[in-house]
Protein backbone atom coordinates (compact mmCIF):
# COMPACT_ATOMS: atom_id res chain seq x y z
CA UNK A 1 0.00 0.00 0.00
CA UNK A 2 2.62 2.13 1.06
CA UNK A 3 4.75 1.91 -2.14
CA UNK A 4 1.81 2.30 -4.51
CA UNK A 5 1.08 5.80 -2.56
CA UNK A 6 4.56 6.72 -2.91
CA UNK A 7 5.06 5.65 -6.31
CA UNK A 8 1.44 7.38 -7.42
CA UNK A 9 2.93 10.55 -5.79
CA UNK A 10 6.43 10.40 -7.33
CA UNK A 11 4.49 10.11 -10.61
CA UNK A 12 1.85 13.10 -9.87
CA UNK A 13 5.13 15.33 -8.93
CA UNK A 14 7.24 14.47 -11.94
CA UNK A 15 3.40 15.01 -14.23
CA UNK A 16 2.58 18.01 -12.73
CA UNK A 17 6.27 19.86 -13.51
CA UNK A 18 6.50 18.57 -17.43
CA UNK A 19 3.13 19.43 -17.70
CA UNK A 20 4.00 22.95 -16.42
CA UNK A 21 7.33 23.61 -17.92
CA UNK A 22 5.70 21.55 -21.31
CA UNK A 23 2.93 24.88 -21.52
CA UNK A 24 6.03 27.18 -20.64
CA UNK A 25 8.07 26.58 -23.40
CA UNK A 26 4.68 25.73 -25.69
CA UNK A 27 4.67 29.79 -25.28
CA UNK A 28 7.76 29.77 -26.78
CA UNK A 29 7.21 27.32 -28.99
CA UNK A 30 3.95 28.70 -30.47
CA UNK A 31 6.15 32.67 -30.91
CA UNK A 32 8.83 31.57 -32.05
CA UNK A 33 7.23 29.37 -35.35
CA UNK A 34 4.66 32.16 -35.29
CA UNK A 35 7.15 34.96 -35.92
CA UNK A 36 9.22 32.88 -38.78
CA UNK A 37 6.06 32.07 -40.30
CA UNK A 38 5.36 35.67 -40.39
CA UNK A 39 8.76 36.03 -41.59
CA UNK A 40 9.49 37.74 -38.05
CA UNK A 41 12.41 36.57 -36.07
CA UNK A 42 10.32 36.03 -32.41
CA UNK A 43 11.90 36.28 -29.50
CA UNK A 44 15.93 36.03 -29.58
CA UNK A 45 16.86 38.33 -26.72
CA UNK A 46 17.13 35.73 -23.71
CA UNK A 47 19.41 32.80 -24.14
CA UNK A 48 20.09 30.65 -27.28
CA UNK A 49 17.13 31.31 -29.77
CA UNK A 50 15.39 33.20 -27.15
CA UNK A 51 14.93 29.93 -24.89
CA UNK A 52 14.88 31.54 -21.77
CA UNK A 53 11.78 33.67 -22.34
CA UNK A 54 9.15 31.61 -20.53
CA UNK A 55 11.78 32.06 -17.96
CA UNK A 56 11.68 36.00 -18.07
CA UNK A 57 7.91 36.05 -18.97
CA UNK A 58 7.27 33.98 -15.79
CA UNK A 59 9.39 36.31 -13.77
CA UNK A 60 7.29 39.69 -15.27
CA UNK A 61 3.80 38.08 -14.77
CA UNK A 62 4.75 37.29 -10.51
CA UNK A 63 6.61 40.59 -10.31
CA UNK A 64 3.49 42.44 -11.76
CA UNK A 65 1.29 44.38 -9.11
CA UNK A 66 -2.14 42.18 -9.24
CA UNK A 67 -5.06 44.62 -9.98
CA UNK A 68 -8.47 44.22 -8.79
CA UNK A 69 -10.99 46.14 -9.98
CA UNK A 70 -13.38 47.80 -7.35
CA UNK A 71 -16.56 46.75 -9.71
CA UNK A 72 -15.69 43.09 -9.67
CA UNK A 73 -17.33 40.41 -7.73
CA UNK A 74 -14.76 39.03 -5.48
CA UNK A 75 -15.22 35.62 -5.08
CA UNK A 76 -15.73 34.76 -8.50
CA UNK A 77 -13.30 36.29 -9.59
CA UNK A 78 -10.92 34.60 -7.45
CA UNK A 79 -12.22 31.19 -8.86
CA UNK A 80 -12.47 32.07 -12.36
CA UNK A 81 -8.55 31.46 -13.14
CA UNK A 82 -8.55 28.30 -10.28
CA UNK A 83 -11.61 27.06 -12.48
CA UNK A 84 -9.55 27.03 -15.95
CA UNK A 85 -6.49 26.21 -14.66
CA UNK A 86 -7.82 23.03 -12.45
CA UNK A 87 -9.08 20.90 -14.64
CA UNK A 88 -7.23 21.24 -17.29
CA UNK A 89 -4.51 19.46 -15.13
CA UNK A 90 -6.57 16.97 -13.74
CA UNK A 91 -6.73 15.68 -17.21
CA UNK A 92 -3.32 14.49 -17.25
CA UNK A 93 -4.15 12.03 -14.33
CA UNK A 94 -5.53 9.22 -16.71
CA UNK A 95 -3.54 9.97 -19.79
CA UNK A 96 -0.72 6.67 -20.14
CA UNK A 97 2.23 8.19 -21.23
CA UNK A 98 4.35 4.45 -21.01
CA UNK A 99 4.32 1.46 -20.22
CA UNK A 100 4.93 -0.05 -16.56
CA UNK A 101 8.66 0.30 -15.92
CA UNK A 102 10.81 -0.18 -12.76
CA UNK A 103 13.45 3.01 -11.55
CA UNK A 104 15.18 2.82 -8.29
CA UNK A 105 13.35 -0.40 -7.03
CA UNK A 106 10.17 0.84 -7.29
CA UNK A 107 7.15 -0.64 -9.53
CA UNK A 108 5.66 2.34 -11.67
CA UNK A 109 2.41 2.17 -13.96
CA UNK A 110 2.65 3.72 -17.44
CA UNK A 111 -0.61 6.40 -15.88
CA UNK A 112 -1.13 7.95 -12.92
CA UNK A 113 -4.60 6.64 -12.19
CA UNK A 114 -5.65 4.06 -14.53
CA UNK A 115 -9.19 4.11 -14.47
CA UNK A 116 -11.48 2.25 -16.65
CA UNK A 117 -13.40 4.59 -17.70
CA UNK A 118 -10.69 7.31 -18.60
CA UNK A 119 -12.08 8.89 -21.65
CA UNK A 120 -14.82 10.06 -20.04
CA UNK A 121 -13.35 11.40 -17.15
CA UNK A 122 -11.65 13.79 -19.30
CA UNK A 123 -14.56 14.62 -20.70
CA UNK A 124 -16.16 15.34 -17.84
CA UNK A 125 -13.39 17.49 -16.35
CA UNK A 126 -12.67 19.24 -19.57
CA UNK A 127 -16.61 20.59 -19.55
CA UNK A 128 -15.54 22.35 -16.24
CA UNK A 129 -13.23 24.41 -17.87
CA UNK A 130 -16.28 26.06 -19.33
CA UNK A 131 -17.08 27.53 -15.60
CA UNK A 132 -13.83 29.18 -15.12
CA UNK A 133 -14.14 30.96 -18.45
CA UNK A 134 -17.82 32.17 -17.64
CA UNK A 135 -17.57 33.48 -14.13
CA UNK A 136 -14.45 34.80 -15.17
CA UNK A 137 -16.10 36.76 -17.93
CA UNK A 138 -19.50 37.73 -15.78
CA UNK A 139 -17.53 38.68 -12.08
CA UNK A 140 -15.38 40.72 -13.88
CA UNK A 141 -17.79 43.49 -14.17
CA UNK A 142 -16.78 44.88 -17.42
CA UNK A 143 -18.34 44.46 -20.97
CA UNK A 144 -15.92 43.07 -22.64
CA UNK A 145 -14.95 40.11 -19.82
CA UNK A 146 -18.87 39.64 -19.83
CA UNK A 147 -19.20 39.21 -23.69
CA UNK A 148 -16.16 36.84 -24.00
CA UNK A 149 -17.27 35.02 -21.46
CA UNK A 150 -20.64 34.58 -23.06
CA UNK A 151 -19.32 34.05 -26.10
CA UNK A 152 -17.21 31.00 -24.54
CA UNK A 153 -20.07 29.62 -22.67
CA UNK A 154 -22.55 29.40 -26.05
CA UNK A 155 -19.56 28.39 -28.04
CA UNK A 156 -17.54 25.50 -25.89
CA UNK A 157 -21.68 24.07 -25.16
CA UNK A 158 -22.45 23.68 -29.02
CA UNK A 159 -18.78 22.15 -29.77
CA UNK A 160 -18.95 20.23 -26.73
CA UNK A 161 -21.92 18.14 -28.11
CA UNK A 162 -19.62 16.89 -31.76
CA UNK A 163 -16.59 16.82 -29.46
CA UNK A 164 -18.25 14.28 -27.31
CA UNK A 165 -19.57 12.26 -30.56
CA UNK A 166 -16.46 12.42 -32.48
CA UNK A 167 -14.54 10.14 -30.47
CA UNK A 168 -17.35 7.83 -30.28
CA UNK A 169 -16.33 6.03 -33.51
CA UNK A 170 -13.03 5.07 -31.83
CA UNK A 171 -14.67 3.79 -28.60
CA UNK A 172 -17.17 1.58 -30.69
CA UNK A 173 -14.40 0.12 -32.49
CA UNK A 174 -12.02 -0.97 -29.58
CA UNK A 175 -14.66 -1.76 -27.37
CA UNK A 176 -13.23 0.06 -23.96
CA UNK A 177 -12.99 3.63 -22.20
CA UNK A 178 -9.91 2.83 -20.70
CA UNK A 179 -7.11 5.17 -22.00
CA UNK A 180 -4.41 2.15 -21.38
CA UNK A 181 -6.53 -0.38 -22.89
CA UNK A 182 -6.76 2.27 -26.26
CA UNK A 183 -2.96 2.00 -26.51
CA UNK A 184 -2.89 -1.24 -25.93
CA UNK A 185 -4.89 -1.95 -28.58
CA UNK A 186 -3.03 0.12 -31.29
CA UNK A 187 0.44 -1.83 -30.45
CA UNK A 188 1.29 -3.20 -33.79
CA UNK A 189 5.11 -5.62 -34.16
CA UNK A 190 5.18 -5.55 -37.72
CA UNK A 191 7.35 -2.99 -39.38
CA UNK A 192 4.49 -1.08 -40.27
CA UNK A 193 4.42 -0.18 -36.27
CA UNK A 194 1.40 2.73 -37.56
CA UNK A 195 -0.87 -0.10 -38.95
CA UNK A 196 -3.21 -0.21 -36.20
CA UNK A 197 -3.57 3.32 -35.46
CA UNK A 198 -7.09 4.59 -35.02
CA UNK A 199 -6.34 7.12 -37.59
CA UNK A 200 -6.74 5.01 -40.51
CA UNK A 201 -10.10 3.14 -38.68
CA UNK A 202 -11.86 6.56 -38.19
CA UNK A 203 -10.45 9.17 -40.25
CA UNK A 204 -13.13 11.83 -40.41
CA UNK A 205 -13.62 10.94 -36.31
CA UNK A 206 -10.37 12.48 -36.07
CA UNK A 207 -10.98 15.42 -38.25
CA UNK A 208 -13.97 15.91 -36.09
CA UNK A 209 -11.39 15.36 -33.09
CA UNK A 210 -9.17 17.77 -34.07
CA UNK A 211 -11.84 20.99 -35.08
CA UNK A 212 -13.96 20.33 -32.15
CA UNK A 213 -10.72 20.55 -29.82
CA UNK A 214 -9.53 23.56 -31.05
CA UNK A 215 -12.81 25.23 -30.83
CA UNK A 216 -12.75 23.65 -27.39
CA UNK A 217 -9.47 25.19 -25.95
CA UNK A 218 -10.35 28.75 -27.55
CA UNK A 219 -7.64 28.76 -30.25
CA UNK A 220 -7.57 30.65 -33.75
CA UNK A 221 -9.41 30.31 -35.69
CA UNK A 222 -12.48 30.07 -32.96
CA UNK A 223 -10.97 32.06 -30.44
CA UNK A 224 -13.95 34.39 -30.32
CA UNK A 225 -14.01 34.35 -26.71
CA UNK A 226 -11.01 36.26 -26.29
CA UNK A 227 -10.88 38.44 -29.93
CA UNK A 228 -8.02 40.79 -30.10
CA UNK A 229 -9.89 42.86 -32.47
CA UNK A 230 -12.84 43.04 -30.98
CA UNK A 231 -13.11 42.54 -27.33
CA UNK A 232 -9.45 43.44 -25.67
CA UNK A 233 -8.99 39.93 -24.22
CA UNK A 234 -12.39 38.38 -23.65
CA UNK A 235 -12.90 37.03 -20.16
CA UNK A 236 -9.26 37.64 -19.31
CA UNK A 237 -9.43 41.50 -19.46
CA UNK A 238 -9.46 42.24 -16.43
CA UNK A 239 -6.93 39.80 -14.66
CA UNK A 240 -3.40 40.77 -14.40
CA UNK A 241 -0.13 39.20 -12.70
CA UNK A 242 -0.78 35.48 -11.72
CA UNK A 243 -4.16 35.17 -11.95
CA UNK A 244 -4.35 36.09 -15.70
CA UNK A 245 -1.12 33.72 -15.79
CA UNK A 246 -3.04 31.02 -14.48
CA UNK A 247 -5.47 31.35 -17.64
CA UNK A 248 -2.89 31.59 -19.82
CA UNK A 249 -1.21 28.27 -18.19
CA UNK A 250 -4.85 26.69 -18.34
CA UNK A 251 -5.17 27.39 -22.17
CA UNK A 252 -1.62 26.05 -23.04
CA UNK A 253 -2.31 22.64 -20.13
CA UNK A 254 -5.54 22.61 -22.24
CA UNK A 255 -4.24 22.53 -25.49
CA UNK A 256 -1.47 19.70 -24.59
CA UNK A 257 -4.34 17.67 -22.74
CA UNK A 258 -6.02 17.89 -26.53
CA UNK A 259 -2.80 17.02 -28.20
CA UNK A 260 -2.33 13.85 -25.42
CA UNK A 261 -5.89 12.30 -25.98
CA UNK A 262 -5.44 12.59 -29.52
CA UNK A 263 -2.04 10.81 -29.16
CA UNK A 264 -3.49 8.21 -27.07
CA UNK A 265 -6.50 7.87 -28.84
CA UNK A 266 -5.85 8.18 -32.45
CA UNK A 267 -1.81 8.01 -33.11
CA UNK A 268 -1.20 4.86 -31.24
CA UNK A 269 -0.42 6.76 -27.80
CA UNK A 270 2.85 5.66 -26.55
CA UNK A 271 3.55 2.71 -29.03
CA UNK A 272 6.67 3.63 -31.24
CA UNK A 273 8.53 1.17 -33.95
CA UNK A 274 9.15 -2.64 -32.61
CA UNK A 275 12.57 -2.10 -34.10
CA UNK A 276 13.29 0.77 -32.31
CA UNK A 277 12.54 -1.31 -28.75
CA UNK A 278 15.37 0.29 -27.03
CA UNK A 279 13.87 4.08 -27.06
CA UNK A 280 11.93 4.56 -23.69
CA UNK A 281 8.50 4.87 -24.65
CA UNK A 282 7.55 8.47 -23.39
CA UNK A 283 10.21 9.46 -25.79
CA UNK A 284 7.68 8.40 -29.01
CA UNK A 285 4.64 9.90 -26.47
CA UNK A 286 6.49 13.15 -26.24
CA UNK A 287 7.12 13.14 -30.20
CA UNK A 288 3.81 12.62 -31.47
CA UNK A 289 2.47 15.41 -28.71
CA UNK A 290 4.73 18.07 -29.88
CA UNK A 291 3.22 17.32 -33.34
CA UNK A 292 0.40 18.32 -32.27
CA UNK A 293 1.46 21.44 -31.01
CA UNK A 294 3.20 22.23 -33.95
CA UNK A 295 0.05 22.35 -35.73
CA UNK A 296 -2.50 24.36 -33.39
CA UNK A 297 0.14 27.00 -34.18
CA UNK A 298 0.75 26.49 -37.35
CA UNK A 299 -3.00 26.54 -37.59
CA UNK A 300 -3.42 29.42 -35.66
CA UNK A 301 -0.64 30.95 -38.42
CA UNK A 302 -2.60 29.97 -41.33
CA UNK A 303 -6.49 31.24 -40.56
CA UNK A 304 -7.83 34.47 -40.21
CA UNK A 305 -10.61 34.26 -36.73
CA UNK A 306 -14.46 32.91 -37.37
CA UNK A 307 -17.50 35.40 -37.56
CA UNK A 308 -19.78 34.31 -34.43
CA UNK A 309 -22.40 33.33 -37.08
CA UNK A 310 -19.98 31.52 -39.40
CA UNK A 311 -19.18 29.78 -35.95
CA UNK A 312 -22.66 28.41 -34.76
CA UNK A 313 -23.26 27.67 -38.41
CA UNK A 314 -20.60 25.25 -38.90
CA UNK A 315 -20.34 23.61 -35.33
CA UNK A 316 -24.38 22.91 -35.93
CA UNK A 317 -25.01 22.62 -39.51
CA UNK A 318 -21.95 20.75 -40.48
CA UNK A 319 -20.20 19.25 -37.30
CA UNK A 320 -22.88 17.85 -35.40
CA UNK A 321 -24.52 16.05 -38.92
CA UNK A 322 -21.04 14.78 -39.53
CA UNK A 323 -20.08 13.36 -35.88
CA UNK A 324 -23.68 11.70 -36.08
CA UNK A 325 -23.43 10.07 -39.55
CA UNK A 326 -19.47 9.24 -38.60
CA UNK A 327 -20.74 7.62 -35.05
CA UNK A 328 -23.65 5.87 -36.89
CA UNK A 329 -21.98 4.66 -40.08
CA UNK A 330 -19.10 3.40 -37.67
CA UNK A 331 -21.43 1.45 -35.31
CA UNK A 332 -23.16 -0.29 -38.26
CA UNK A 333 -20.01 -1.83 -39.48
CA UNK A 334 -18.46 -2.82 -36.28
CA UNK A 335 -21.56 -4.37 -35.61
CA UNK A 336 -22.25 -6.24 -39.03
CA UNK A 337 -17.73 -6.63 -39.94
CA UNK A 338 -17.01 -6.85 -36.52
CA UNK B 1 -26.44 20.16 -47.07
CA UNK B 2 -25.33 23.13 -48.48
CA UNK B 3 -23.01 24.08 -45.24
CA UNK B 4 -21.88 20.38 -45.15
CA UNK B 5 -20.41 19.95 -48.89
CA UNK B 6 -18.86 23.92 -48.74
CA UNK B 7 -16.89 22.97 -45.73
CA UNK B 8 -15.68 19.28 -46.92
CA UNK B 9 -14.27 20.93 -50.29
CA UNK B 10 -12.76 23.71 -48.32
CA UNK B 11 -11.22 20.81 -45.88
CA UNK B 12 -9.96 19.07 -48.50
CA UNK B 13 -9.69 21.15 -51.22
CA UNK B 14 -8.83 24.38 -50.12
CA UNK B 15 -7.09 24.68 -46.71
CA UNK B 16 -3.89 22.21 -47.84
CA UNK B 17 -2.53 24.98 -50.11
CA UNK B 18 -3.18 27.47 -47.17
CA UNK B 19 -0.99 24.99 -44.69
CA UNK B 20 1.41 24.91 -47.13
CA UNK B 21 1.77 29.08 -47.82
CA UNK B 22 2.79 29.28 -43.96
CA UNK B 23 5.27 26.59 -43.96
CA UNK B 24 6.82 27.67 -46.96
CA UNK B 25 7.10 30.99 -45.48
CA UNK B 26 8.84 29.68 -42.19
CA UNK B 27 11.57 28.82 -44.36
CA UNK B 28 12.04 32.15 -45.93
CA UNK B 29 14.60 34.63 -44.51
CA UNK B 30 13.24 36.85 -41.87
CA UNK B 31 12.45 40.64 -43.56
CA UNK B 32 12.94 41.76 -39.89
CA UNK B 33 16.02 43.30 -38.79
CA UNK B 34 17.48 41.85 -35.17
CA UNK B 35 17.70 45.77 -35.06
CA UNK B 36 20.06 47.03 -32.20
CA UNK B 37 22.17 43.88 -32.81
CA UNK B 38 22.26 44.13 -36.49
CA UNK B 39 22.01 47.96 -38.16
CA UNK B 40 20.58 48.47 -41.64
CA UNK B 41 22.77 49.59 -44.19
CA UNK B 42 22.56 53.28 -44.75
CA UNK B 43 22.01 55.65 -47.88
CA UNK B 44 25.76 57.15 -48.22
CA UNK B 45 24.05 60.67 -48.22
CA UNK B 46 22.07 60.38 -45.15
CA UNK B 47 21.64 62.89 -43.10
CA UNK B 48 21.77 62.26 -39.04
CA UNK B 49 22.57 64.44 -36.36
CA UNK B 50 25.33 67.32 -36.88
CA UNK B 51 28.74 67.90 -35.94
CA UNK B 52 30.91 70.68 -36.44
CA UNK B 53 34.53 70.21 -38.05
CA UNK B 54 37.59 71.84 -37.36
CA UNK B 55 40.81 73.25 -39.10
CA UNK B 56 43.71 71.08 -38.90
CA UNK B 57 44.96 72.86 -35.68
CA UNK B 58 42.39 72.05 -33.73
CA UNK B 59 40.75 75.77 -34.21
CA UNK B 60 36.87 75.66 -35.03
CA UNK B 61 35.61 76.31 -38.76
CA UNK B 62 32.93 78.21 -37.05
CA UNK B 63 32.94 81.95 -37.71
CA UNK B 64 29.06 81.92 -35.88
CA UNK B 65 27.73 84.21 -38.74
CA UNK B 66 24.35 82.86 -38.43
CA UNK B 67 23.58 81.64 -42.01
CA UNK B 68 22.66 78.12 -41.10
CA UNK B 69 20.52 79.75 -38.32
CA UNK B 70 18.73 81.99 -41.52
CA UNK B 71 18.71 79.20 -43.70
CA UNK B 72 16.81 76.56 -41.27
CA UNK B 73 13.18 75.73 -42.07
CA UNK B 74 12.74 74.83 -38.55
CA UNK B 75 14.60 77.91 -36.68
CA UNK B 76 16.29 74.81 -34.94
CA UNK B 77 19.74 76.66 -34.66
CA UNK B 78 20.86 79.35 -31.69
CA UNK B 79 23.76 81.25 -31.54
CA UNK B 80 25.56 83.92 -29.81
CA UNK B 81 29.24 85.24 -31.21
CA UNK B 82 32.86 86.25 -29.75
CA UNK B 83 36.05 86.97 -30.13
CA UNK B 84 39.35 84.25 -29.22
CA UNK B 85 42.45 85.30 -28.16
CA UNK B 86 43.90 85.42 -31.58
CA UNK B 87 41.32 87.99 -32.15
CA UNK B 88 39.16 85.71 -34.62
CA UNK B 89 35.41 85.63 -34.76
CA UNK B 90 33.68 82.50 -33.29
CA UNK B 91 30.66 81.02 -31.42
CA UNK B 92 30.35 81.22 -27.52
CA UNK B 93 27.05 79.52 -27.89
CA UNK B 94 25.51 76.87 -30.61
CA UNK B 95 22.60 75.27 -29.73
CA UNK B 96 20.27 73.26 -32.17
CA UNK B 97 17.44 71.74 -30.92
CA UNK B 98 17.23 68.25 -32.87
CA UNK B 99 13.27 67.75 -31.83
CA UNK B 100 12.92 71.07 -33.69
CA UNK B 101 15.27 70.00 -36.60
CA UNK B 102 14.04 68.31 -39.53
CA UNK B 103 16.97 67.15 -40.91
CA UNK B 104 17.03 69.21 -44.14
CA UNK B 105 20.66 69.41 -44.39
CA UNK B 106 19.67 73.51 -45.66
CA UNK B 107 22.79 74.42 -42.89
CA UNK B 108 25.14 72.45 -44.50
CA UNK B 109 24.26 73.91 -48.03
CA UNK B 110 24.13 77.33 -46.27
CA UNK B 111 27.48 77.25 -44.25
CA UNK B 112 30.41 79.29 -46.27
CA UNK B 113 32.88 78.01 -43.84
CA UNK B 114 32.17 74.08 -44.52
CA UNK B 115 31.90 73.79 -40.40
CA UNK B 116 28.55 72.24 -40.07
CA UNK B 117 27.54 68.68 -41.62
CA UNK B 118 25.32 65.93 -40.86
CA UNK B 119 26.44 63.17 -39.54
CA UNK B 120 25.26 59.88 -39.78
CA UNK B 121 24.15 59.24 -35.53
CA UNK B 122 20.48 58.39 -35.46
CA UNK B 123 19.98 56.96 -31.87
CA UNK B 124 20.38 59.77 -29.53
CA UNK B 125 16.99 58.99 -27.85
CA UNK B 126 16.32 60.51 -24.34
CA UNK B 127 13.92 61.10 -21.68
CA UNK B 128 14.36 64.57 -21.01
CA UNK B 129 13.55 67.78 -23.80
CA UNK B 130 16.36 69.40 -22.27
CA UNK B 131 18.76 66.88 -23.67
CA UNK B 132 18.26 67.22 -27.30
CA UNK B 133 19.55 70.72 -27.35
CA UNK B 134 22.86 69.70 -28.37
CA UNK B 135 25.43 72.52 -27.68
CA UNK B 136 28.86 73.25 -29.74
CA UNK B 137 30.80 71.29 -27.15
CA UNK B 138 28.34 68.26 -28.15
CA UNK B 139 28.61 68.67 -31.55
CA UNK B 140 32.57 69.43 -32.48
CA UNK B 141 34.53 66.87 -33.33
CA UNK B 142 37.28 65.87 -30.80
CA UNK B 143 40.73 67.19 -31.29
CA UNK B 144 43.56 66.20 -31.48
CA UNK B 145 42.21 62.62 -32.89
CA UNK B 146 44.05 60.31 -30.06
CA UNK B 147 45.20 56.83 -31.03
CA UNK B 148 42.25 55.20 -29.11
CA UNK B 149 43.01 51.42 -27.15
CA UNK B 150 39.54 50.36 -28.58
CA UNK B 151 40.00 51.11 -32.21
CA UNK B 152 39.07 47.36 -33.09
CA UNK B 153 35.75 48.42 -31.83
CA UNK B 154 35.47 51.74 -32.97
CA UNK B 155 36.37 50.72 -35.94
CA UNK B 156 33.39 48.19 -36.44
CA UNK B 157 30.82 50.93 -35.29
CA UNK B 158 32.15 53.38 -37.39
CA UNK B 159 31.46 49.98 -40.60
CA UNK B 160 27.63 50.16 -39.42
CA UNK B 161 27.87 54.33 -38.83
CA UNK B 162 29.82 55.74 -40.81
CA UNK B 163 32.83 58.45 -40.01
CA UNK B 164 32.68 62.33 -40.55
CA UNK B 165 35.61 62.67 -42.83
CA UNK B 166 38.60 64.76 -42.25
CA UNK B 167 38.83 67.31 -44.49
CA UNK B 168 41.22 70.44 -44.47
Amino acid sequence: MFEVILTSSIQVVVVIVVVLTGCAWATWLERKVLGHMQQRIGPSYTGPYGLLQPVADGLKLIFKEDIVPDSVERLTYTLGPMLSFVPALLTFAVIPYSRDFSLFGLEFKGVISDLNIGILWIFAVTSLGVYGLVLAGWSSGSKYSLLGGIRSSAQMISYEVSYGLSIVGVIVIAGTLSMTELVAKQASDSIWFFENWYLWRNPIGFLLYLTCAIAETNRTPFDLPEAESELVAGYHTEYSSMRFALFFIGEYANMLAVACVATTLFFGGWNGPAFLSFVPPVIWFLIKVFVFMFCYVWLRATFPRFRYDQLMRFGWLVLLPLAILNAMVTGLVVLWLG
Amino acid sequence: MKDLLRALTNVFWRMPPAFWVTMKHMFKKPVTLDYPRKKAAMAPRYRGRHYLERYDDGTERCVCCGLCAAACPADAIYMEPEENEKGERQARVYEINLLRCIFCGFCEEACPEEAIFLGREYEFSDNNRNSFIYSKEQMLVPHPRKPNPFKRIIRRVRRTYGVPEQNS
